[in-house]
């Protein structure tokens, strides 16, 4: 099984994490730009998370064997704080880097005029810099979200085969797959979704267009549930082509739209340095 | 475009290099989002297979880099200069913060740019480290942080052959330092770099030249990380 995590926050996992998830078959992963799980207190604290994102973190999957890739936004939730604005005008110089695959995570939140200002432009800057979008759709009031959120990629004239709607369940899989956006299933270990429940959707709903991910960060998650939910669509009878397709195709698919995917395998060397520094602990390469 | 970038474009990049050179003449502010693209858009790689890192020879990327920098500085007045550089470092990474650091050398910025060297010379990364200490850290930088620079490159293996300027700064306060870096690895048991013995050669007038001469090829030695 080979798979493609398209939604994974590494810089909150451990080395240990890295070593399970490439023996369960992940080769490449995103990580979008999001929430640290407290609040930051200024610009700069993004333009760090940034850095980390294009930089120190690409290197340390790379020496576990995974390629990573990221998505760089103002996320919904801190698009509100006014300290945090002027991210949207340094997202260009972000967005023209290497490794940046998408737009994200933008979306909503809570439902605020900040958050819907922040979220249009943020489509706008997809269309200028030629990337695909992932968007996130809020915890609370769901269905609500996700509505606005297709009619807003609607009116920005984006293609919406260039937009990825994540966190859907049961009760927002039928608007997405109408949208002709792609749809994201988050995989947690007891809430939002399940991979019981991610096969029954793939049942119903085929696997078009069908992208899962385990969105495992610093909270209660599980940076394996994409393997799981392969095991499980075994279990149901998917064929291993069906869990390809699933696991890596469809997410390459997506992402390849930015023309800035790297999927050759690694050639893993512990003894390499990021900026003079390894993963290496108390040893110095030679 | 420098010879030697012309040299190593193919027909393709020389075109894209052009195009982007262009671009950012008639529009400066293009730079912020073009500067980061330019190993995407017209090549990356050695300009000297020798020197795989571009530790004394800038790679493609950073000459092609430098190129598009010279060409948006020709529409700005120094302190619009001083501010845009500070953003592409700030927002760069390794890569673009490296020619950022090169480009300093062809700037009209006074020491406005030193906070960059400074923050290069602080790090760990190598080809920062060289690349902060052409020919712009000789021109700018204060002495005392010159020589720190000069023994860092000897502690993290950066050639020296990197570093401009030994003609008018080497001085009896390098040799000291040089001297006492020597002492502490022999008296490790460890390997004397050879290139600390050829500065100190140099310094103490039993030997010519280091600029514009070659040091040897770097000794095989295990260098030290600096946290």
């Amino acid at each position: 099984m080979r798979i493609f995590d398209p939604h994974i926050h590494m810089t909150s996992r451990t080395t240990d994490d890295y070593e399970a998830m490439y023996a369960a078959g992940v080769r490449a992963v995103t990580e979008p730009a999001f929430w640290l799980g407290q609040p930051r207190s200024s610009a700069a604290s993004f333009y760090d998370y940034f850095d980390a994102l294009v930089g120190w973190e690409r290197f340390r999957a790379a020496q576990f064997g995974i390629r990573h890739h990221c998505t760089i936004a103002l996320n919904p939730k801190e698009a509100n704080d006014p300290r945090c604005a002027e991210v949207l005008d340094a997202l260009p110089r972000y967005l023209a880097k290497d490794g940046v695959v998408a737009v994200g995570e933008v979306g909503f939140d809570s439902m605020t005029d900040d958050e819907e200002k922040a979220f249009v432009r943020q489509l706008d800057l997809a269309g200028e810099h030629d990337l695909p979008v992932l968007v996130h759709t809020p915890h609370r009031d769901k269905v609500e979200g996700t509505r606005r959120t297709l009619e807003l990629v609607a009116a920005s004239g984006l293609p919406p085969e260039r937009v990825l709607v994540d966190h859907l369940n049961e009760v927002t899989v039928d608007m997405v797959a109408g949208s002709g956006c792609w749809l994201g299933f988050s995989i947690y270990p007891d809430t939002k979704m399940d991979e019981r429940r991610m096969v029954r959707i793939l049942a119903d709903h085929g696997l078009d267009r069908m992208i899962v991910n385990s969105a495992a960060d610093w909270g209660r998650s599980d940076p394996l549930k994409t393997a799981k939910t392969g095991q499980a669509m075994r279990g149901a009878g998917f064929s291993e082509d069906d869990v390809d397709r699933v696991l890596w195709r469809n997410p390459v698919a997506f992402y390849g739209q930015s023309g800035r995917l790297l999927l050759d395998p690694v050639d893993i060397d512990q003894t390499a340095t990021f900026e003079g520094n390894s993963v290496l602990r108390g040893q110095r390469p030679a | 475009m420098t010879d030697l970038l012309d040299d190593v474009l193919g027909t393709e990049g020389r075109a894209r290099l052009t195009e982007l050179t262009g671009e950012v003449t008639s529009t400066p502010a293009r730079i912020a989002v073009l500067f980061p693209a330019v190993a995407r858009a017209v090549g990356r790689g050695p300009a000297d297979p020798d020197d795989p890192d571009g530790m004394v020879t800038p790679r493609i990327e950073d000459q092609a880099r430098v190129a598009l920098l010279r060409a948006a500085a020709q529409a700005w007045n120094r302190d619009a200069l001083v501010t845009e550089i500070g953003a592409l470092y700030r927002h760069g990474d390794a890569d673009e913060k490296r020619a950022v650091l090169r480009a300093v050398d062809h700037l009209d910025v006074g020491n406005a740019a030193l906070d960059l060297v400074g923050d290069a010379l602080r790090g760990n990364d190598t080809r920062l480290i060289a690349a902060a200490l052409g020919p712009y850290a000789a021109k700018h930088l204060d002495p005392h942080n010159w020589r720190h620079g000069v023994l860092k490159c000897l502690f993290t293996g950066v050639p020296l052959a990197a570093v401009s300027g030994f003609a008018e700064r080497g001085d009896a306060e390098l040799a000291r330092m040089v001297e006492g870096f020597a002492a502490e690895r022999r008296a490790a048991g460890r390997d004397v770099p050879a290139d600390a013995t050829c500065l100190l050669n140099r310094l103490t007038s039993k030997r010519p030249d280091l600029d514009g001469g070659t040091v040897p090829d770097q000794q095989r030695v295990r260098h030290d990380q600096e946290d």
